[in-house]
């Protein structure tokens, strides 16, 4: 869009990095006067909208010097030597892949900033919180970044210490527990990774990215791409996460507080699938097309069972959490994701990575309206939320109602909103999958994974229907006269639901089911909840507008990942 | 023929310092008036054993182009008993700077704390300067019966450390670690033997060509010598199976005691394992890569279980901790010396060995730095009492918890990770792929009890409450005198806090410098060693 010359570029992708964690050491630091602000709490989490809003304005400035014509191409590079010993260079750079999570990164974390600015979660003080976020932020914006395998390694473990904070300090219910789950799986997965990392260094003679990705593991015999191959793999799928390793992934979220979800959600997942793409795909071919149908067989199953999971936690009378429930169809998102990186095919890959930026816009927008609903109505428990004495969105707060509504329909893959075109090139992927990958397999997981698109669409309605409509007011009827329906059938409660009141009375399907006793004990809330605040509406609006953005104007998205992804696959297969 | 072998003092003055300081401070303890109190004596007497040690650190300067020895046969090969090659004037450094980060915590220690006997100052600095002329000499020793010497002129002091205070478990602290380390001589003793027998030399260099050559009927004897050797220096690393005298003398000594032992006196051992392996038998790679290899194992995943065994709460539970995690950071120095058994080639083979001393320097520095906090945060040296740290002290905080990350090799702990990442590449390198991959899931048991202490550090503190009762009946006494410290803590902290202070500065700046260049120390692991 506009020239900028090389060292400049550098130095924005450098500042991109480095700003976080000069952010975070400063947050630390006294505030100098001047700075001081209404008391120190204030001037801290200034000083973090500050700092990200910097990061995000270099992000975006970063974006427009970048030679969209040429996104294949590495551009902003800079290569210094740092330990010579391992061959780890500070080498880093943007391509049309990385560039869209570098962005999405930058701007989920400048909204979580400005969120927790209006709304701190309790907890400690807020300093640490917001030193803790920059690193978070510093870490993944490194590892879209780094070309080195080491340095991504390095940056790849820079999270897990400030995400676990930020869950066991700032966090919910069962934090202590979630946080631990968090580390040690993760951990575990990443230092299995180090070794696929180190076998391939050892064998291919170079950690840099871009030289690896050129020789598309020519030097590497199959064995040794293949056992590569499995433990990365180890380490993507555990961050992803794929079924069956994202137990930890619930907790997690469900414990986290709301700007650590949104993070959590939107840009630390896609750590895992991103080093999929940068990594295994170029750099063990072999190993990739060895576990190509694995990894497909896995993902649909992902799919499945987030749906089904979520099903049954959208259901009354289950305890089922808001939180929770989104956590378990990021499970299912995410499986769309690696089923378009299992095709092989330019086709998936593209829809992989389109799927990777609407998820983390719509999640993470999920995430932020759960948060919102969490702050008006005191919880995230469905069944407390819905029903008579419920939250009742649409009547009590209908913008913030509308927003969860409009969450929703995106986050099933509605086509309007973004999350359409990632499970759609995804699931294209998988009908012609890559030459030398059995077709049959992958048409079994193509109408699997069509199945999964209509539970998505079941539960999630589900949802609205009961966080935004619940039962009207109770008319002045005689006992008995309004029936409630026991939900049964999920996808004919979802449309019914619309016309016809449901019946849970709050808390309790015991209710429901008597059928029509009519004991209604709890008196319903006709008073209005406070409905969107500025800064909600300053930390929604952005995420609402790029995900129409990219679902009506996918292009922009495309344009920038094909010509990269092209160039990432040759040896593969088209 | 000249028989009389000249004497190049320069070469030889880093120990020759540190024994010259050592007799300083007996002489100077006796000089000293017989009416100033133990507290007093400490200070002069401590100032002339950090002299010395800078001293002895400065001398090290004119050796750094790494050609110079002494102590050679004027005939044949010419072989030398003391060379000072890089190898060993990079040990010599990480001892003595050890050494000075032990005297800057003993400091405090030595100032008496209430409702412990004091321990006398003079035998103190003595024992302890005596203890690291050993530790210098050791790395540069190139012969056995020099390398023996200086493991027990190391040791034998340690003993006496141990057991100085005289009082509660000191005495069996020291007993059993007499014992076992006696035992384990013994063994290395009669290896040593059977090597001789069969090289017909001490020298490291000859042994390593005769040895293989050795007269056929002797080879079993060959054989023996070399894993019976091995077991003198094993137990000094404190592996398994030779790790059980660490908790309970870590427990009885006083602390800086067990500072020093964790990283000076291992460093000595791990030092002298290197050059019996790699330096006398790289021809009996066959049999000891693999002994070296399931002890590093067994070692690491002992003392990481032991370690998250600990309870926070339990009486000096974080003594306890840090000696079952130095047990676990032994396995991992002894991964690269596996590694180097399995080589290819011998250029290979020494960067295996470079990763092995890159690791040490950086545990060298963090664990003495972890101690020093230890020392300076906490009176009755349980995890639990590190509580609110952060909120009374946050500069220490961050600095334990630096120190803890980099133990456990996460970020922001940088160079913690990358001594790690030396360590599972020369594994992986030379195809141990059983033993990286117990590494790294030894490495996700570490973090837990790391993590678990580091976040105790920032948790609030405690509301006030009743004091939990000691746990069990032998820690009775102890811990009445721990309340009287808690109680005295105020007083103490102003008396003490300065040189305590100023060891977990230095380690701390360490290992920050070394995070922003771990190339520092990771270039030994990259041909730049030997």
């Amino acid at each position: 869009m506009i020239t900028l010359d090389d060292t400049l570029m550098q130095w924005l992708l450098g500042a991109v990095v480095a700003l976080p964690l000069l952010g975070a050491v400063a947050a630390l630091l006294p505030a100098p006067p001047g700075l001081r602000g209404r008391d120190p709490e204030q001037a801290v989490l200034r000083h973090g909208v500050t700092v990200t809003g910097l990061v995000l304005a270099a992000a975006l400035l970063l974006t427009a010097g970048f030679d969209t014509g040429q996104s294949a191409r590495m551009q902003a590079e800079t290569n210094l030597e740092w330990i010579p010993a391992l061959s780890v260079d500070l080498h880093l750079g943007v391509d049309g892949i990385s560039l869209p999570l570098v962005v999405l990164t930058a701007l989920l974390t400048f909204l979580c900033a400005l969120y927790t600015y209006f709304r701190m979660p309790d907890g400690p003080s807020a300093r640490g919180f917001v030193a803790l976020m920059l690193v978070l932020e510093s870490g993944t914006l490194a590892t879209f970044t780094v070309l080195d395998l080491m340095l991504f390694f390095l940056a790849f473990e820079m999270v897990l210490i400030p995400m676990y904070f930020l869950i066991a300090r700032w966090g919910g219910a069962d934090r202590a527990r979630a946080a631990w789950s968090f580390i040690l799986y993760t951990l575990l997965g990443s230092v299995v990774m180090l070794l696929g990392l180190l076998l391939i260094g050892v064998h291919a003679g170079t950690f840099d990215m871009t030289a690896l990705a050129g020789l598309h593991g020519q030097n590497m015999s199959r064995s040794v791409q293949i056992l590569a191959v499995l433990a990365l793999g180890v380490g993507f799928a555990v961050k992803t996460p794929m079924w069956p390793l994202h137990s930890w992934l619930p907790d997690a979220h469900t414990a986290a507080p709301t700007a650590g979800s949104v993070l959590l959600a939107g840009v630390l997942l896609k750590m895992g699938t991103y080093g999929l793409v940068r990594i295994v795909l170029p750099i063990a071919p072999e190993g990739a097309e060895f576990f190509a149908p694995y990894l497909a067989a896995f993902a649909v199953t992902g799919i499945i069972y987030g749906s089904l999971a979520c099903l049954r936690l959208a259901r009354a009378g289950t305890g089922g959490d808001l939180k929770r429930l989104i956590a378990y169809s990021s499970v299912g998102h995410m499986g769309f994701v690696l089923l378009g990186i299992a095709t092989l095919t330019p086709t998936g890959v593209n829809g992989a990575l389109f799927a990777n930026i609407a998820h983390g816009l719509i999640t993470g927008l999920l995430f932020f309206l759960a948060g919102t609903v969490k702050d008006r109505t005191g919880t995230t428990t469905l069944d407390a939320m819905a029903g008579t004495g419920g939250a009742r969105l649409y009547g009590r707060a209908p913008r913030l109602g509308g927003v969860l509504a409009f969450a929703a329909v995106a986050s099933l893959g509605l086509p309007g909103p973004a999350g359409f075109w990632g499970e759609m090139l995804a699931l294209l992927g998988a009908y012609r999958p890559a030459e030398g990958l059995s077709r049959p397999v992958f048409l079994t997981a193509m109408a699997v994974a069509a199945f999964g698109t209509l539970l998505t669409a079941a539960y999630l309605l589900i949802v609205v229907r009961r966080v935004c409509m619940g039962d009207a007011p109770p008319l002045p009827l005689a006992p008995g006269g309004a029936s409630p329906l026991p939900s049964t059938a999920p996808e004919t409660t979802a449309t019914a639901g619309a016309s016809v009141p449901g019946g849970e009375s709050p808390g309790d399907a015991a209710a429901g089911d008597a059928g029509g006793s009519g004991a209604v004990t709890v008196v319903p809330r006709t008073e209005e909840l406070t409905d969107l605040r500025p800064h909600e509406y300053a930390a929604f609006v952005p995420l609402v507008l790029l995900t129409l953005l990219a679902g009506l104007w996918p292009a922009v998205l495309l344009h920038l990942t094909d010509p990269a992804v092209q160039s990432l696959l040759p040896g593969v297969g088209r | 023929m000249n028989l009389i072998q000249t004497v190049d003092w320069a070469v030889i003055a880093p120990p020759a310092i540190t024994a010259a300081t050592a007799l300083a401070l007996l002489l100077a303890d006796a000089a000293l008036p017989k009416t100033w109190p133990g507290a007093r004596r400490a200070g002069p007497l401590g100032a002339l054993a950090l002299l010395g040690i800078v001293l002895a650190g400065l001398s090290l300067y004119p050796l750094r182009s790494g050609d110079r020895a002494t102590f050679c046969l004027t005939e044949g090969a010419g072989h030398c008993s003391y060379l000072a090659d890089s190898f060993a004037l990079i040990v010599q450094t990480l001892v003595l700077a050890g050494a000075l980060l032990t005297v800057l915590i003993s400091l405090p220690e030595l100032g008496g704390r209430p409702g412990r006997p004091p321990l006398p100052p003079g035998e103190f600095w003595f024992l302890l300067l005596s203890s690291v002329t050993g530790a210098v000499l050791l790395p540069a020793a190139r012969d056995l019966a020099t390398l023996l010497l200086a493991l027990e002129a190391t040791t034998l002091p340690a003993y006496a450390l141990v057991g100085l205070r005289r009082a509660g478990r000191a005495p069996e602290a020291a007993l059993k670690f007499f014992l076992s380390s006696v035992t384990a001589t013994a063994i290395g003793l009669l290896g040593i033997s059977f090597v001789y027998a069969g090289a017909g030399s001490l020298f490291l260099a000859e042994i390593a060509t005769a040895l293989p050559e050795a007269d056929p009927a002797l080879a079993t004897l060959a054989e023996a010598g070399v894993v019976l050797t091995l077991v003198a220096f094993a137990f000094k690393v404190s592996a398994v199976p030779f790790h059980f005298w660490v908790p309970e003398t870590y427990l009885g000594a006083p602390l800086p005691v067990a500072g020093y032992l964790s990283v000076v006196s291992k460093t000595a051992g791990l030092a002298g394992l290197i050059l019996v392996t790699a330096g006398a038998f790289p021809g009996f790679g066959d049999l000891w890569g693999p002994a070296v290899a399931v002890l590093a194992g067994l070692t690491m995943t002992a003392g990481n279980t032991a370690a998250l065994r600990t309870r926070p709460d339990a009486p000096h539970s974080a003594v306890r901790l840090l000696a079952w995690s130095s047990i676990a950071q032994a396995g991992y120095l002894l991964v690269p010396l596996a590694a180097a058994a399995y080589a290819e080639d011998s250029a290979a083979a020494l960067n295996a060995v470079g990763a092995t001393v890159a690791y040490a320097l950086m545990y060298a520095v963090v664990n003495l730095g972890a101690f020093a906090v230890v020392v300076r945060a906490a009176a009755g040296h349980r995890v639990a009492d590190h509580r609110g740290l952060a909120r009374r002290r946050p500069l220490t905080a961050l600095a334990m918890g630096f120190f803890l990350l980099c133990l456990a090799g996460l970020p922001p702990g940088v160079v913690g990770l990358f001594a790690k990442v030396a360590v599972l590449r020369a594994a992986v390198d030379s195809g141990l792929g059983v033993l990286a991959v117990v590494a790294a899931v030894n490495v996700v048991i570490g973090l837990v009890y790391y993590l678990r202490w580091t976040a105790v550090l920032f948790r609030e503190p405690a509301a006030p409450g009743p004091e939990p009762e000691p746990v069990s009946a032998e820690e009775g006494p102890l811990h009445t005198a721990t309340a009287t410290v808690t109680a005295a803590a105020t007083a103490v902290r102003t008396r003490t806090g300065a040189p305590a202070a100023l060891a977990v500065a230095l380690a701390a700046v360490a290992a920050l410098v070394l995070s922003g260049w771990p190339q520092i120390i990771l270039h030994f692991a990259s041909g730049g060693l030997f």
